[in-house]
């Protein structure tokens, strides 16, 4: 028992290191806690800056801090990663020309899907009213 | 006859992709600042914190910028090639130590010898986030106008020195005649 406690402790505490950051306004926390969950760690990708402890995901979400601190909104702070590391570093992709697929793909496929369950049925329900009346 | 030939044709495509995917290496994540000018930084150098390294030393000639650090085991690969490099071409190689202890890094040079023409010392990493640097080793190419030209991540080796580094260079040689 003791010893499983110790292990929850220490797993927890690796958890909670991503709370290295501490504003006093609350609003610039939660901007803080929501932008490293958007980026990825370009070293462990797939993890966030928030779950990484690479260095190099400490070193981002400093920079991350800084730059709330430094009044920088949202959008220029994504903006400046971007610049440097790509559309890579976002979680979330941007909708634009090359990854058109990635987002219409699985909706696409749903369709697809769709158009050849609508053939089958109606083609089942053909050969059943064949059989049915033979005529 | 379409019945069979579709789905087969979807499978043999899905295999085509998938297997294209298997081969390729995620850890290349390709650059934005490809074509931009080097980020301005000012670092401290290795040897003599008092000596600086900078983009200005990156202007007016052609180079490469080496990343670097004693705790990665692709630098101490790629050493013997920086080293055969440095001996042999034109080109200078400048290092970029990454979140690295001075003792040990300047140790490291002494024994296995220096490759580089100047090195700055970011031991915090911040300059390396400009730079769009995630690990090390990484290589950049540098033009004459000091801007980024090409990326390399993962030790640098004979064949990419003949098969992309060189024919780059000769590029860059060729866009100014």
């Amino acid at each position: 028992m003791k010893h499983l406690l110790a292990a929850l402790v220490v797993l927890f505490s690796a958890m909670s290191f991503a709370a290295d950051v501490r504003f006093d306004d609350p609003r610039q926390q939660a901007r803080y806690e929501n932008l490293i969950n958007e980026l990825r760690c370009l070293v462990c990708q797939n993890q966030t800056i928030a779950d990484s402890n690479a260095d190099l995901a400490l070193d981002l979400r400093n920079k991350v801090a800084e730059q709330i601190a430094a009044g920088k909104t949202d959008a220029e702070i994504i903006g400046y990663l971007t610049a440097r590391y790509g559309d890579f570093v976002l979680y979330r992709p941007p909708v634009q020309a090359n990854t058109l697929l990635l987002w219409t793909g699985p909706l696409l496929l749903l369709a697809a899907g769709l158009v050849v369950l609508t053939f089958t049925l109606r083609r089942r329900a053909r050969l059943d009213d064949d059989t049915e009346n033979p005529s | 006859m379409w019945r069979f030939a579709i789905p087969l044709l979807v499978v043999v495509a899905l295999v085509a992709a998938f297997a294209r995917a298997l081969f390729l290496d995620p850890g290349k994540v390709p650059s934005p600042l490809i074509g931009q000018p080097v980020p301005a930084f000012s670092l401290p150098g290795l040897h003599d914190p008092e000596e600086t390294f900078s983009d200005d030393d990156l202007k007016g000639h052609i180079s490469l910028v080496n990343v670097f650090g004693t705790w990665c085991p692709g630098c101490h690969e790629e050493h013997e090639v920086l080293m055969r490099w440095s001996r042999t071409q034109d080109v200078p190689i400048y290092g970029f130590n990454l979140r690295d202890e001075r003792d040990a890094a300047i140790n490291w040079l002494e024994r296995d010898g220096n490759p580089y023409a100047k090195i700055g010392f970011d031991p915090g990493g911040e300059t390396s986030i400009d730079w769009g640097i995630y690990g090390a080793p990484e290589t950049f190419l540098i033009d004459a106008e000091g801007r980024i030209r090409l990326k390399h991540i993962g030790p640098l080796t004979d064949a990419v020195l003949r098969e992309r580094i060189l024919p780059a260079i000769d590029m860059l040689r060729g866009e100014r005649s």
